[in-house]
């Protein structure tokens, strides 16, 4: 069939752009080493331009259904939160690899990117001699820092109940009650959303659906919008490429997200050196009360 | 024009942070209040971590009382006799009101406690300022005006009497120092100053000197600010220099202009001024505590 040859062509031709993309876009974002809290520096890798070597594959699809795999650049891997940060872009470009003619029916993608976990306590407020008072607290394990999806279109439309769960795409399935006090019983469920809830009320945690573009069934190209108020770490970009429902390949990027310059030296300082931090901000505000009344003094005798 | 909170971890609009101190700063010099009060509340409102909103708010407030207090001691209208009494006993309260926070963390309902205290104080020391007020502003439209001061009391009367001349005052030493280590207390709980209960406590409980009440209390503040600072940055990492820096600009220029405002504003006036604000404050928090909220749960930050 002329028009899968076609399409063939023009997955070789778009690894090809991919290629063109990514130095472009590596050429244009400042690079920045990034020092994370633990006091690991990621030098973000000079040679961009290079497409990675494909990882090994944990996504077994269906025989019927294999045979397309997918690659996934960010236009930068790394994030630095400057004195003027004020949220970020994340571009993300990918390809779909094929030996052999696509199959029949549509072909999906969905992009996952998740921040650094952190434990989470949730207290849930109860009314008590006609005051609001905090109930008993439940503590969450793990609670991804950030959790956006985007994807080729509505994620119920495009992705099984089974596959979403193994593979933990959607925000029914960001967090887990694993060991849940007895307690809480048949209140699990509410629980668990109220985090859900409150994650996406700051911006934290979102859906795009529809916010994936794929053309040709071939070159795909997403932008993920990162929030002002964002956790330092490692962040995760989870590319699945689905078909019938199934996720059919799957590929991984990182993105450290750290302080840089003013911000990196006055968290540093106040965690390392709490006690000079105390003092010198003690000294500031001194400074700063002496300042303002001689200079008003001065202004207005 | 944002910028990023470095230790809080948030990017909040400068100008609002700059308009905010500002704000509070007029106040401080106005009424010899840290503005702790409303500032602590405000900043948590704008979306400061609680722990961040408490310890950076002191800071600012060590700011803020130390440009003022250096307007006061030009003016001669501080007792710093009368303001190191208290202060011995603010050191002694504070350390006691933090064994007493920790106790109330470990039980879970330091949130509850803080806008109980909050809503208590603030009501009970707005509704007898803005009653003593209006009386007093009756009686000087009757043209029965009278210099209110000194009442004497039991309290005044116990041992240990000093003479305190800022004050005009020739009193017993446990009174000063009992509400200073009361107000040590209540700072250390509630991340304030304590100026808003100083100050009534001085004129109505001591019986000071008007004049010199506002610039004692500054003094007195200055000190607990400075030491709740230290113990937050140490302890808790939680004092952000950049929000405080921001808050700080914006504040000190604020207490100037309140500090110079002060003595032309009537007394009477400006207490009743105080005396609402203070029960619009307690309102707001005290609805909270009543009202159902829209969201029944809440994530803990702190």
């Amino acid at each position: 069939m002329p028009e899968r040859r076609a399409s063939l062509a023009a997955g070789r031709l778009a690894a090809a752009a991919l290629g063109l993309a990514i130095a472009l876009a590596g050429a244009a974002s400042t690079v920045a080493d990034i020092a994370l809290p633990d006091g690991e520096t990621i030098v973000p890798a000079a040679d961009d331009s290079v497409l990675p070597a494909l990882p090994e594959r944990e996504v077994m699809p269906p025989p019927e259904l294999a045979g397309e795999r997918v690659v996934a650049r960010l236009s930068q891997s790394s994030v630095a939160i400057t004195t003027g940060f004020t949220g970020s872009e994340l571009e993300l470009f990918g390809a779909v690899y094929r030996e052999r003619p696509p199959p029949p029916g549509p072909l999906d993608v969905i992009v996952v990117i998740t921040g650094p976990s952190t434990p989470v306590t949730l207290r849930k407020r109860e009314r008590r001699f006609g005051i609001w008072v905090s109930g008993r607290e439940v503590e969450i394990d793990a609670a991804p820092s950030l959790y956006a999806v985007a994807a080729t279109r509505p994620l119920a439309q495009i992705l099984s109940h089974t596959d979403a769960l193994r593979h933990r795409i959607g925000l029914d399935h960001v967090i887990r009650l694993v060991d849940a006090p007895e307690w809480l019983t048949d209140q699990r469920e509410a629980y668990r959303e109220a985090v859900v809830r409150l994650h996406r009320a700051r911006g934290l945690y979102y859906l795009d659906p529809g916010g994936v573009r794929l053309d040709e069934e071939t070159l795909f190209h997403t932008e993920v919008a990162l929030p002002a108020n964002l956790t330092e770490g490692r962040y995760l970009a989870r590319v699945f490429l689905l078909r019938e429902g199934a996720v059919i390949d799957a590929t991984t990027a990182e993105i450290a997200v750290g302080k840089v310059g003013l911000e990196r030296f006055l968290f540093a300082l106040a965690h390392q050196r709490p006690a000079v931090y105390g003092i010198a901000s003690v000294v500031l505000a001194l400074t700063a009360g002496w300042l303002a009344s001689a200079l008003f003094r001065w202004l207005l005798p | 024009m944002s910028i990023y909170l470095p230790i809080a971890e948030v990017s909040v609009n400068a100008l609002l942070l700059l308009g905010l101190g500002g704000a509070v700063g007029v106040l401080s010099g106005l009424f010899g209040v840290g503005g702790g009060f409303l500032m602590t509340p405000l900043l948590i409102l704008i979306g400061i971590p609680p722990a961040v909103a408490v310890a950076t708010g002191s800071n600012q407030i060590a700011a803020a009382s130390f440009s003022g207090l250096l307007a006061h001691v030009r003016r001669r209208a501080v007792d710093f006799k009368m303001g190191a009494v208290m202060l011995a006993g603010g050191v002694a309260g504070s350390a006691a009101g933090v064994q007493l926070f920790a106790w109330l963390l470990a039980l879970g309902q330091v949130e509850l406690v803080v806008s109980i205290l909050y809503v208590v104080f603030l009501g009970s020391v707005g509704g007898v300022m803005l009653a003593e007020s209006l009386q007093g502003l009756l009686r000087t439209r009757r043209g029965t005006a009278r210099r209110r001061r000194a009442r004497h009391n039991w309290m005044q009367g116990l041992p240990f009497r000093m003479r305190f001349r800022q004050s005009n005052l020739y009193i017993s030493a446990i009174p000063p120092l009992a509400v200073g280590a009361l107000v040590g207390m209540l700072a250390a709980i509630m991340g304030v100053g304590g100026g808003f209960i100083m100050v009534p406590a001085m004129i109505y409980l001591l019986g000071m000197a008007t004049t010199v009440v506002v610039g004692t209390s500054l003094f007195q503040i200055l000190f607990v600010a400075i030491f709740t600072t230290l113990a937050h940055a140490i302890t808790n990492q939680s004092v952000d220099a950049l929000l405080a820096l921001m808050l700080i600009v914006g504040g000190v220029l604020g207490a100037q202009l309140g500090a110079r405002l002060g003595p032309r504003l009537k007394a009477e006036q400006l207490r009743i001024l105080l005396a609402v604000l203070v029960l619009g404050v307690c309102l707001t928090l005290g609805l909270d505590l009543v009202l159902p909220p829209d969201e029944l749960f809440v994530i803990d930050d702190a």
